[in-house]
Formats: structure tokens, C-alpha cells, sequence
């Protein structure tokens, strides 16, 4: 399309272009893939993308080598901070790392699509619908997948609750389980801050057809965030019963617990 | 007499693009008989081709005269022509007569066209939707309930009849020379409407490897409902700016603005029935067809789009 041929022509970085070349993602002969992923857009989103993430919120990663460098892999966190920005932190990291950058397909809310323009984009830079088919049909295309098992639930959230982990479902176990996907727990610090809310707007968020509506200032704060990835956990497809499965997601979310503590504990402070 | 053993086939929508392209594959290899519900076309001299309606009495004195083998059902009156209530006779009640008449006279292969409009569009449709994915479409529009009917039917004698071996083909848009449909539309106009802000992936599948499709499934008897795309896909936006058409986008929210817009516009190209297809992908997995058929689509998209590009400066 000329309007993105330009803006990739305009403001790509060549070093930047090469990087996301090195990640070959199954494309059609037009650059898309079935899910609307388009290797022109996903450069020019990450470049913009890139200087929120090094200059506006100077995103510390640990351990994105972790990440295995192919096949398919889960990657959970918790989930915060009204927009997913969370996502998009994690994206960045794994995709700009210097040994064997991958680009993540996020999974995003039922939401979204619904969105104009907004959820063109997100499909275009990668991200899904959060759907169990769409997420299986990618592990099975050996993607990586970043997954929020607290969705809106935790993306929700009150500043006053800030850093607590609420329900996981079950969900990303049975994918991960049945095509053998190492799961990644990564823990965020510093996206909670970004929009600190004070309410939720119920009826509002009912009678709009979103998920919430945020009493919060109508701007992003510069909050610095730490992005920490755990060892990858990997589990048997064993046939099990669904208490069995809760507690495998229980021993993800505890990991997850885990390293917000660590995120917490070396933040010196919040912005 | 080497002529006298060639097996008869039958092969309705004689009148589309389609059908004709399915004709001169089989030609030389079967006696056809092409019949339309809508007009009698000349298809040579050595193909009988009549205007007939599946649901009168004189439908079954073609099954008398030839002794059909197969039958390539391709006449499926599409969303954009006639009234809801004729498209359901034709479509419904027609296949219905047609395949009990197919059970009647002993036949042993029947290739029906579908759509993948059946699966319906909304916004929370995984991508790659496989063949085993409910059909919502009957749920969204009242246009397309005729389309789900006809699968449901087919689907029937498919488990009732399996002598019958029906094979239901669900293809994605179907575009290039010749086509009508109301997508080959679009893409030929210079001006095509696009719903502001929305601009969902598609996949788009040549005639002439459509027909290829066809051929290929009539001839291996395999029982089923197949989704057939090729593995590309382009969101619809794009596709109209390689095709050279001028987009003029619509308010696309609340639905209800763009709904009554296009109720008022009335375009045959772009009904208010399918202008969910604009917003939401439905993005079908054709595998299952490639590799039970050994199908490989031949023509890229851009080729097609070439197709649009050029006639449009022609003309």
C-alpha cells in the first residue's frame, strides 16, 4: 500500500528493517498472514513503538534470552494498566533482543476488532483475537504467544489493587499442555502505574460495549517498567483432570508472583 | 462407440462463468448436459443445455433421457439475485428435487457449490476456520438462510444416501474473467465502498483454478464438506488498491448508520446483508481439500488483481 510503503521509506531505520527481516514469518505472496500480520506495518509500529519503550518508559528486560529461539512457546503475564501496553513491552523485547529475535503474536481482547481502525492495526503489528482456536492454530504454526490468563480481569484492575494476580483460567494450560509449548512466565512491574484508576465506570462500560471505563487522568504516565522472564516451564500432555490442570496454572501464577516480587524489590523508584 | 462409454454428467448454472469453465474441462472426457434456471445457453452442438426449473415435472425427463453418472451442482442462486423467497425455492427446494432425483436414477458422484459465507461474519471468528465450525450465518441474516439450508440439506443426503458420494465445496471469493459475483463486482469498479476503519483480511480464489477445484473433486469420489482457498491471503482495502479502485469509505460505526445507508443505496454489489464481510474476516482453511484432492491453486493473487487492474483502464 503506498501510504505504508512511505511510512516505512520515512521512518524505518535500515538496522531495524534488518532485524525484523532475520524473523521469517510464513507469509503469503502479498506479506500477510492469515491473521493480518503484515511485515511492513509490524516495522513501522515497532519503530514508533521502539521510542516509547527506550525513551518514555525505559523498559528494562531480564532474561528475554529465556524465550526459546523457535518453536512454540506460551508467554504469560500478568496483565495491567487499562491499555495493553504490557503486550506491547514484551513484544518489543523479544523482538529487538540481538540473538534470535522473534516477533510474538499477542492475544487481545474480544474487544478490539470491533474497534475501527484500532483493530486493523493490532492485527497488522501481530496481535489476535484472544480466541482458543486462533491461539492453537499459531502454536501449531510454532509461533509465540503472549498470553494474559487474567484477561480484562486483570487489565481492569484499581491502582489500590495493583500487583495482585487475579483468576487465571485455565485455558493456555490445555494449548500449551496438548501442543507441547514451553510456557514462559514473565512478571511486569510498572505498567500498573501507567494509569493509576481510582473506579470503574460499570454502567458506562455496559451501555459503550467495553469492557471498563477507567476513572483515571487522560494520560499515560511515564512510569519506568521492568519486564522479568522466568525459566520456560514445560508440562506432559498428559491426560489429567481439570483440579490436576488448575494446579499446573497455580504453579505458573505462583512463578509469575515470583518475579513481580523480584521487579518490586529492585525498582528503586516508580518513575 | 468409444463416445458411448463416456459417462454423463449433469451440470447445473450452466449460464456463469463457472460452469462454462467446468464445461471445457470435462468435454472431451463426458457426455455433458448443461442446464440454467435462469436462460438456455449455446455451448457447442455436442452439449444439450436447457432453461429449466429443478422444482417443474419435465426436470426428471433429463434423468430419464441420459442416464447422468454424476451430477456438478453449481447453480446456486447467489445472495445478490432475486428475492429472498425465489432464491429459496431455487436453491432449497431445487437441490432438494435435484438430489432426490440423483438418489432416484442411481448416481454415484454429486459436487454441490457452497459458499464460505455460511460460516457468517463477526468479530470474534478465529482465522482459519476449519469445515467442522458452526454455521452462523443463518443466525445474522435472513439473506443468507437459503445458503445454510442448502448445505444443511446437502449435508442430509450426504449421511442418507452415501451412493450419492457428495462432496459440499465451500470456496472463498471466487473472482476473475467472467465472474459476477458481487466481490468480482467490486474489485472491476473503479469506485467500491469500504466500511471506514475496517479492513479485513480475504482470500480470494482465481475461476480457473476454481474450475481446476471441481474437476479435480468430481473426479475422486471422497464424501464431505471441503473448504477451498489457497494459502494467501490480503486485506480487503489492499486488494481494492492493486485492483486500481478508488475507495470511498462508509461510517462504519454504530452499525446501525452504515446498514441503513446502504439499505437506502440499495448497491447490488455491496448489500446491507453482507456488509459484515467488509468489517470482519472469515478466513477458511483449505487444507483439508488440498491434501485430500492433491489441489494446488495456480494463479497468485496478484495476477488476479492485475486481471482488474487492466480491464478497468480498457475500458
Amino acid at each position: 500500500m503506498s501510504f505504508r510503503s512511505f511510512l516505512r521509506e520515512k521512518l524505518v531505520p535500515e538496522a531495524l528493517d534488518r532485524q525484523i527481516d532475520r524473523v521469517r514469518k510464513p507469509t503469503g505472496t502479498l506479506g500477510y498472514d492469515p491473521w493480518g500480520y503484515n511485515n511492513d506495518a509490524v516495522k513501522i509500529g515497532y519503530t514508533l513503538a521502539r521510542q516509547l519503550y527506550e525513551k518514555y518508559f525505559r523498559v528494562e528486560a531480564d532474561g528475554v534470552d529465556r524465550v526459546p529461539s523457535e518453536g512454540p512457546v506460551l508467554i504469560v503475564a500478568n496483565h495491567s494498566g487499562q491499555l495493553p501496553l504490557d503486550g506491547l513491552m514484551i513484544g518489543i523485547a523479544l523482538a529487538s533482543r540481538e540473538k534470535e529475535p522473534r516477533v510474538p503474536r499477542a492475544m487481545i481482547e474480544r474487544f478490539f476488532p470491533t474497534v475501527p481502525w484500532l483493530g486493523n492495526v493490532l492485527n497488522q503489528v501481530g496481535a489476535v483475537l484472544g480466541d482458543p482456536v486462533n491461539c492453537a492454530k499459531m502454536l501449531a504454526n510454532n509461533e509465540a504467544v503472549i498470553v494474559f490468563p487474567e484477561g480484562v480481569r486483570g487489565s481492569g484492575k484499581l491502582y489500590r489493587d495493583r500487583y495482585q494476580l487475579k483468576r487465571f483460567g485455565n485455558g493456555f494450560m490445555h494449548l500449551a499442555m496438548k501442543y507441547k509449548a514451553p510456557i514462559v512466565p514473565v512478571g511486569v512491574v510498572g505498567c500498573e502505574e501507567t494509569i493509576p484508576a481510582i473506579a470503574n465506570i460499570k454502567p458506562l462500560a455496559n451501555t459503550l460495549g467495553v469492557p471498563y471505563v477507567p476513572v483515571a487522568l487522560p494520560v499515560v504516565l511515564p512510569a519506568k517498567v521492568h519486564l522479568r522472564f522466568g525459566e520456560p516451564m514445560v508440562f506432559d500432555d498428559a491426560d489429567i483432570p481439570e483440579e490436576n490442570v488448575t494446579e499446573r496454572v497455580e504453579a505458573v501464577k505462583s512463578q509469575i508472583s515470583r518475579l513481580i516480587d523480584e521487579g518490586l524489590s529492585k525498582r528503586k523508584r516508580l518513575f | 462407440m468409444a463416445n458411448e462409454q463416456k459417462p454423463h454428467i449433469l451440470v447445473t448454472g450452466a449460464a456463469g462463468a463457472l460452469a462454462q469453465q467446468v464445461i471445457n474441462r470435462l468435454r472431451d472426457n463426458y457426455h455433458l448436459v448443461a442446464v440454467d434456471f435462469r436462460e438456455q445457453v449455446y455451448l457447442g452442438d455436442d452439449i444439450p443445455s436447457y432453461c429449466i426449473d429443478f422444482n417443474k415435472r419435465v426436470f426428471e425427463d433429463l434423468f430419464r433421457r441420459y442416464h447422468f453418472d454424476g451430477v456438478i451442482h453449481l447453480g446456486r442462486i447467489m445472495s445478490s439475485q432475486l428475492t429472498p423467497m425465489r432464491r429459496y425455492n431455487a436453491n432449497v427446494l431445487g437441490t432438494q428435487k435435484l438430489l432426490d432425483l440423483s438418489h432416484k436414477y442411481g448416481i454415484h458422484r454429486v459436487v454441490i457449490l457452497s459458499t464460505y459465507h455460511v460460516y457468517g461474519a463477526i468479530a470474534y471468528n478465529p482465522a482459519l476456520i476449519d469445515e467442522e465450525a458452526p454455521l452462523k450465518s443463518a443466525g445474522l441474516s435472513m439473506d443468507l438462510v437459503d445458503s445454510v439450508e442448502l448445505e444443511n440439506l446437502a449435508n442430509i443426503y450426504l449421511w442418507r444416501y452415501p451412493d450419492l458420494n457428495i462432496s459440499i465445496l465451500r470456496p472463498c471469493n471466487i473472482v476473475g474473467p467472467g465472474v459476477r459475483n458481487s466481490m468480482s463486482q467490486l474489485l472491476a469498479s473503479k469506485r467500491a465502498p469500504v466500511m471506514a476503519g475496517f479492513s479485513p483480511m480475504m482470500q480470494f480464489i482465481h475461476i480457473d483454478d476454481m474450475a481446476d477445484a471441481i474437476v479435480l473433486a468430481y473426479g475422486q469420489p471422497r464424501r464431505g464438506v471441503f473448504n477451498v482457498a489457497p494459502d494467501d491471503w490480503v486485506s480487503y482495502q489492499h486488494a481494492l488498491t492493486l485492483c486500481g479502485c478508488t475507495r470511498i469509505p462508509l461510517p462504519s460505526v454504530p452499525p446501525i448508520l452504515p446498514r441503513s445507508l446502504l439499505r437506502l443505496l440499495n448497491l447490488r454489489s455491496f448489500p446491507s446483508y453482507l456488509m459484515d464481510f467488509f468489517k470482519y474476516p472469515v478466513v477458511i482453511d483449505g487444507h483439508t481439500f488440498r491434501e485430500t484432492f492433491g489441489f494446488r491453486p495456480q494463479r497468485p493473487l496478484r495476477e488476479i488483481f492485475r486481471y482488474y487492474r487492466e480491464t478497468k483502464h480498457t475500458l
